[in-house]
């Protein structure tokens, strides 16, 4: 540790004797490709690498939806000419082999919970923004902030690791339940696939955890003057608070994972007991698989909210920025992202209202459930009000921050229906619920990081990203996901998790529908891989970023250079002088934070004797 | 940097000064310990949970929860039956090297390079006397059968759980003992005196801190309760 301070205070002076002979930015003239691009200490570099990382994880998260909901619309087809890429997971009939469908939906949930919700967009946004909005150099330990990434690293080699196993990954679904997960001869997956994936989800944590008390510091203590918490962007509240949510559940996973690992590999039974598997009797004893499900959702619960809310504080920022008026309701958007992260922590069994649990306690986290629609509503109405009368800017990122909202109302609404237990009785484990949860949380925060990814894009690269290819992008993004998922919802007596639904007569009217479900979500991955090659083509090739601040934004990062080194300022911090969403004020379009108050203006939240109009007499009068 | 001198609570929040009063490795230190908190809920609650669903200390039943006074009664060299003897000394050194890492502490507030290393060595000894008397006790248990697997004192999820719990908070100990050893032969070398001040002990000494108050709750569920 004494190294990191050591770096931090070599940045520091190094900083310094560039601010003194100022306009060079040449921070980094001194690095090697090595210590500049792999082992960077600075924040930007570190984003990108999340960023990126992210992004392979989601094209093999969404390869491996396709090759699911190839087997569910097609469950007849042959598909042999797979056979080269997944050899023996394809029966000899041409099906993908039961035991791979399970590895399959596994894996899907595993790495888009993960690897690209949780690390690629907290881990992105979070490392790029906060030290840019907050005013500050870099994070306050560059040295922890780099581990964060490799520990996210050496996690995802694992988890990919995984799939090479003969015996194949984990493919007891994303939640590992035992003791299915916690016995190796239970499935193929669990031979091995399971303690990959644990071991995979322990280095994760360390990463979530180094990065979070980053994040955590670097809001509280490196602030710039003037920077008060109220005055702060909405994206840095949501990630500060995000990293709260993250650093208190996170290391509940990390012990029912050591405690899982204990079971699978030491012979204990803390999640085992009274087992009879292939026509012989356990010797386990005395644990309890519902212990698991309450640990697990213990982190699992919070962690839908870290997905979700670094997605909602973008999306705040882009609307308010492109629709030119300022955030509306902007203490009550703090509150409630505030209420949400307190609430997320007390809800966690409404996950488990089918496990056997005393219907009195389920009624009490119904309860907590359905409060935390309160803060939630909040949320949509001001975004909504925010949209009221602006001058909108419809361009990519504005749309995805809209197409965020409409998803988020879409999928919110049914889980005013799952949070009750007596109608999440019939509903659990449905494609109810995966449409559900893939509206609301699982598209919505895709949706969200696009908004970050073209809205901040120009500011990471110097170049924009192509618009055209932006706009077919979000049509047929936001098309093909309400095609995927509104239909689903009339799936609500079809069970999560079956390869094939051909045994049951019943389930036979569905097949046409699961067909439609599979086109569209064939087309909603090639529109993803489209974004993927603009996103790439145009780090290299995209249409320069020729001004300083190209969309009119109050917030710091655009007062950064074009093309800004390590240290991010060239001379000193600005020093901010007001909160981030001053549009169309006093006749004004936008008024940075870093200008100061004038004599007669008052402050966001300030009431004085003065009327608005008064104020807007005297700055006419004064030309 | 400017270092305006700011008196009013209320400034503290406004930015360019850290508004706790301490470094960014303090408070990154106090979160890491909230976290871990966590952590160690995690388990302890787990033990809770496994251990409300068996039957309570009973000679009759076989596989009901162990008496800590049947488990814990030996000492080392000493033949006899002293319950919870050996352990009390077990706490007692650990809460003594607690004592022992504030002097620590308080000698780098005052620059003392000898007092740092004085006191900092006697930690260490606690540190290592706590982890050495916890092999012994772990290895005289499982002579006496008390394994992950089996348990001749009664229910199996005690000793399971023992095991795990105590043997995750010896990993802490000697992870302190390791760092603070680090910090010995920085501190010996004068790394900290040419850096000007002593905070590395400091937010060791937090760390420190904390796994002697997490060693009473574990100590609590297992030998007491």
């Amino acid at each position: 540790m004494s190294q990191e301070t050591t770096i931090r205070e070599n940045l520091e002076t190094h900083i310094d004797e560039h601010a003194h002979d100022h306009g060079h930015d040449h921070h980094d003239h001194h690095q090697s490709f090595i210590s500049k691009y792999i082992f960077s200490t600075d924040h930007k570099v570190i984003a990108k690498q999340f960023l990126i990382t992210g992004i392979i994880w989601a094209i093999v998260g969404g390869g491996l939806s396709v090759l699911f909901r190839i087997q569910l619309g097609y469950p007849d087809a042959d598909l042999n000419w797979m056979r080269p890429f997944l050899g023996k997971w394809i029966t000899p009939e041409g099906h993908i082999a039961p035991e791979f469908y399970n590895a399959l939906i596994t894996m899907h949930g595993t790495i888009l919970v993960f690897f690209v919700l949780t690390a690629g967009l907290s881990g992105t946004f979070s490392n790029y923004l906060i030290p840019l909005m907050v005013g500050a150099r870099d994070m306050a330990s560059g040295f922890i902030n780099m581990l964060s990434y490799w520990f996210f690293f050496l996690s995802s080699v694992v988890m990919a690791a995984s799939f090479f196993l003969a015996t194949g990954p984990a493919s007891g679904g994303w939640t590992a339940y035992p003791p299915l997960n916690a016995l190796p001869q239970a499935a193929t997956g669990s031979v091995l696939g399971v303690d990959y994936w644990l071991l995979s989800i322990v280095l994760f944590i360390v990463s979530v955890l180094l990065g979070g008390l980053n994040y955590i510091t670097t809001v509280i203590n490196l602030r710039t003057r003037g920077m008060k918490m109220f005055r702060l962007p909405l994206p840095i509240w949501a990630f500060f608070l995000t990293a709260v949510i993250g650093l208190l559940s996170f290391p509940v996973l990390l012990s029912a994972g050591v405690l899982m690992l204990f079971d699978r590999n030491l012979g204990t039974s803390f999640y085992l007991d009274q087992i009879y598997i292939g026509g012989e009797a356990l010797a386990n004893a005395g644990g309890s698989p519902i212990l698991y499900q309450h640990l697990f959702w213990f982190l699992g619960h919070p962690e839908v909210y870290i997905i979700i809310l670094p997605a909602m504080g973008i999306v705040s920022e882009v609307l308010s920025v492109h629709s030119r008026k300022p955030i509306f309701g902007y203490t009550a958007m703090v509150y409630s992202l505030l209420a949400i992260t307190v609430l997320s922590f007390i809800v966690w069994a409404h996950h488990m209202f089918v496990t056997g649990m005393n219907p009195f306690i389920g009624s009490i986290f119904v309860i907590f459930t359905l409060i935390i629609a309160v803060p939630s509503a909040v949320k949509v109405f001001n975004w909504l009000t925010t949209l009221w009368r602006g001058n909108i800017k419809l361009n990519p990122a504005m749309l995805f921050a809209i197409g965020f909202v409409s998803l988020f109302i879409s999928g919110g609404v049914t889980g005013i229906f799952l949070g009750n237990s007596s109608i999440d009785v019939e509903l659990h484990d449905t494609y109810f619920v995966v449409a559900h949860f893939h509206l609301v949380m699982g598209v919505a925060a895709f949706f969200g990081m696009f908004a970050g990814v073209y809205h901040w894009f120009p500011k990471m690269f110097g170049r924009h990203l192509n618009s055209t290819l932006g706009y077919i992008h979000f049509w047929g993004t936001i098309i093909c996901a309400y095609l995927i998922f509104y239909p689903m919802h009339f799936e609500y007596m079809l069970p999560r998790r079956y390869p094939t639904h051909a045994g049951f007569d019943t389930f036979g009217m569905f097949a046409q529908l699961n067909e439609f479900i599979t086109i569209a979500a064939i087309a909603s991955f090639a529109f993803q891989l489209m974004f993927v090659f603009n996103f790439f083509y145009s780090i290299w090739y995209g249409r320069k970023l020729r001004v300083q601040n190209p969309y009119h934004a109050n917030t710091l990062e655009w007062t950064t250079p074009i093309r800004p080194g390590h240290g991010n300022w060239d001379g000193e911090i600005p020093t901010v002088y007001r909160w981030a969403y001053d549009y169309s004020k006093h006749g004004r379009d936008f008024i940075p934070q870093t200008e100061p108050l004038s004599a007669y203006e008052l402050e966001h939240g300030e009431h004085g004797d003065e009327s608005d109009s008064d104020i807007i007499q005297h700055e006419k009068h004064n030309g | 940097m400017e270092t305006t001198v700011q008196t009013n609570a209320k400034e503290l929040w406004s930015g360019g000064d850290s508004p706790f009063k301490v470094s960014y490795g303090k408070i990154m230190m106090w979160y890491f310990l909230i976290s871990d908190t966590f952590s160690f809920a995690g388990l302890l609650i787990s033990y809770g949970a496994i251990r409300l669903s068996q039957p309570a200390h009973n000679p009759e039943i076989a596989n009901s929860w162990p008496d800590p006074n049947e488990v814990f009664a030996a000492v080392p060299f000493v033949h006899g039956h002293y319950p919870l003897v050996f352990v009390t000394f077990m706490t007692f050194t650990l809460i003594l090297s607690s004592v022992t890492m504030v002097r620590a502490v308080q000698e780098g507030h005052n620059m003392n390079r000898s007092g740092v290393l004085f006191w900092l060595s006697l930690t260490i000894l606690g540190g290592l006397t706590f982890v050495g008397s916890q092999a012994f006790e772990w290895s005289h248990l499982i002579h006496e059968g008390m394994t992950l697997k089996g348990n001749p004192f009664g229910a199996a999820g005690f000793g399971q759980l023992f095991f795990l719990i105590t043997g995750f908070h010896g990993f802490h100990v000697s992870i302190g003992v390791l760092l603070n050893s680090w910090a010995f032969l920085m501190t010996f070398f004068g790394a900290f005196h040419r850096r000007g001040h002593y905070e590395m002990i400091e937010k060791l000494g937090l760390y420190w801190h904390f796994v002697d108050l997490v060693w009473v709750f574990v100590f609590l569920a297992f030998y007491l309760l």
